[in-house]
């Protein structure tokens, strides 16, 4: 038996049996993990963009409705992908049945990449989602596709492993909330999904460059509209560099069996 | 080459309390094998780092000389665990329980369905694999545990306590599967509170108490090793008085029961032949005591009582009477 040409092909069956599980859990609760969002970001529509957003007029060149959009479809993206990690991830962890990928074969990177592409799925289901209900109150063309669909992506993938990085040390469901509601949202609210930072201040516009969430937007926006408050290969090299630090601190959590072993 | 090859392993928790302090242990291979211990001895820490669920602080690990450092995916594979706790995802449908598993051994969906479908009627469980796992009673998901440690046909099972609050019944049904499966090649290591258990299933055996192996052996020599036995005859007529049998330590429990110590140099025969010169008539006869669970206790430490633990219904005195009244 050769072991490594078997063992490429056991990885892809552990990483999908994973992945399809993951997509099974949030696609069966889909009132707890789809609709919420599609919910938030509709009465955002409603409010901001119609009723609010007609008297503001013009944002960053755009439609205040149509400048709304890209940040909105990345909130949901964001938020989805989290939570998705943090509450999979940490489920098994409380109810012990992460003990049955430990006992497996299945070496932590390829539970990594099961757990963070679950996330990534339902960000973009999300997303998609509320891409299509913004189509109902704005016409949308997309400027770039490849620039979109790759902004987007990146995006889940370095908030599926903020969530990973979560459930690891988190030892209740408590702990499961608190960077969403202490972190993630502020960051995106101040990551210029409502406003263009050339409105701020100087100093403040300084300040909003150190929120990664602000290149990701800018960069969804370019691609989306051809707009963006900054350089959109910048904004790329930054969520890369996030990406791999997450990601590399992530498979040392899972090596070292932080928060899932004795 | 041993199923297991064990050697100087030690687990010291992170508050420092040392749980395992230089374990050596080989177990061969198509052996079924029991590892006894009181409450808190290590039994289940030792399984963890078998499984790859506790991080050993040091010493080896082979199996089927497979190092478990240097091969960990390879040893995993050749491991199944049915852990002490269900650690079960309690909203999914128990076929997809075993589904998964075989999945994460990385076995093809189309094939994983297939085993499931196999282990779980073998396990007689195929009736409920639509029941979603809240619903299964504890005695089912011990079963379950069974079929999961088993879809990727592991060489090596490995059974933490896996009768413990299962009703006899479901006990007697679960012990005539292991001893199949163990005839069929699989090597076996179990851990249990019920001694009888060990006695009944296991070839060899090793205890092991605060942390360390007290003695390795097989369940024959162990079991020779007792010089004496005690029976519980129950009488056809009653007995007024005593009568002396040479070799043989009589006691009065009532009129129509009598309490036998006898030597190992003796044999039921001799008893039954002394007793019937008497005109004594023996309906039926138990044991008083497991042998074993005396013999546990003369070797553990006193502290350590406490844990052994003699709760099998079929051990119990009330209920042996009620079976032979
Ligand atoms: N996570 C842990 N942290 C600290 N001590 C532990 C931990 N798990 C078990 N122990 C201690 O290690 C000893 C052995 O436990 P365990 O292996 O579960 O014993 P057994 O399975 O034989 O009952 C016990 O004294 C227990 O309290
Ligand atoms: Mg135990």
């Amino acid at each position: 038996m050769s072991r490594q040409g078997v063992g490429w092909y056991r990885h892809w069956i552990s990483f999908q049996t994973i992945f399809i599980k993951e997509i099974l859990r949030f696609t069966r609760i889909w009132v707890q993990t789809i609709l919420p969002s599609v919910i938030t970001t509709t009465l955002y529509f409603v409010i901001f963009g119609r009723l609010i957003g007609d008297r503001i007029g013009t944002m960053g060149g755009l439609d205040y409705l149509d400048f709304i959009v890209p940040g909105l479809v990345l909130m949901g993206v964001i938020t989805n992908a989290y939570s998705n990690v943090v509450s999979s991830f940490y489920s098994s962890k409380f109810s012990r049945y992460i003990e049955e990928l430990l006992v497996s074969p299945a070496p932590d990177w390829v539970i990594l990449a099961g757990y963070v592409a679950g996330g990534v799925a339902r960000g973009l289901v999300v997303g998609l989602a509320v891409m299509l209900v913004a189509m109902v109150f704005t016409e949308i063309r997309i400027h770039s596709v490849a620039v979109t669909l790759l902004v987007i992506t990146m995006t889940a993938v370095l908030f599926a492993l903020g969530g990973f990085i979560n459930a690891v040390y988190a030892n209740s469901f408590d702990d499961i909330s608190i960077v969403p509601t202490f972190v993630l949202t502020p960051l995106t609210y101040l990551g210029g999904v409502f406003y263009s930072i050339e409105l701020l201040p100087a100093f403040w516009q300084g300040v909003s460059l150190a929120n990664p969430v602000l290149y990701m937007v800018n960069a969804f926006r370019f691609g989306l509209q051809g707009v963006s408050d900054i350089p959109v290969g910048i904004a790329f090299g930054i969520i890369a560099i996030f990406i791999l630090v997450l990601g590399a601190f992530s498979l040392h959590l899972l090596r070292r069996g932080v928060g899932i072993k004795t | 080459m041993p199923a297991l090859d064990v050697q100087q392993l030690t687990k010291t928790y992170k508050g420092g309390f040392q749980a395992l302090k230089g374990i050596d242990l080989t177990v061969e291979e198509g052996d079924f094998f029991a590892l006894l211990g009181p409450n808190g001895a290590g039994k289940s820490t030792f399984i963890g780092i078998l499984a790859s669920l506790v991080n050993k602080t040091d010493g080896s690990v082979r199996v089927f000389g497979e190092d478990q450092d240097r091969t960990p995916e390879l040893v995993k594979s050749f491991i199944g665990l049915v852990p002490q706790e269900f650690n079960f995802n309690l909203f999914l449908p128990v076929v997809e329980v075993v589904v998964n598993q075989a999945g994460y051994y990385g076995i093809p969906r189309r094939e994983a369905k297939v085993r499931a479908e196999r282990y779980l009627k073998q396990l007689d469980l195929w009736d409920r694999r639509d029941t979603e796992m809240r619903k299964l009673s504890g005695g089912l998901k011990r079963r379950l545990m069974i079929a999961r440690a088993l879809v990727h046909e592991p060489r090596l099972l490995i059974l933490d306590e896996p009768t413990a609050g299962v009703d006899i019944e479901i006990r007697r049904s679960m012990w005539t599967f292991l001893r199949e499966l163990n005839a069929g090649g699989t090597t076996i290591i179990l851990t249990t509170h019920y001694l009888e258990e060990a006695e009944s299933l296991c070839r060899h055996i090793a205890i092991i108490n605060h942390g360390e192996i007290a003695e390795r052996t097989s369940m024959l020599t162990l079991l020779n090793r007792l010089n004496t036995e005690t029976f519980v005859l129950n009488l056809k007529g009653r007995l007024s008085e005593l009568p002396q049998l040479g070799g043989f330590v009589l006691q009065h429990l009532d009129d129509c029961t009598l309490e036998v110590e006898m030597s190992r140099e003796h044999t039921v025969n001799g008893l039954f032949e002394a007793l019937s010169r008497n005109g004594i008539e023996v309906i039926s006869l138990r044991n008083k005591q497991n042998r074993l669970e005396r013999l546990f206790l003369e070797m553990v430490d006193r502290r350590a009582d406490a844990g052994w633990s003699s709760s099998d219904p079929a051990n119990a005195p009330d209920a042996a009477r009620k079976v032979t009244a």
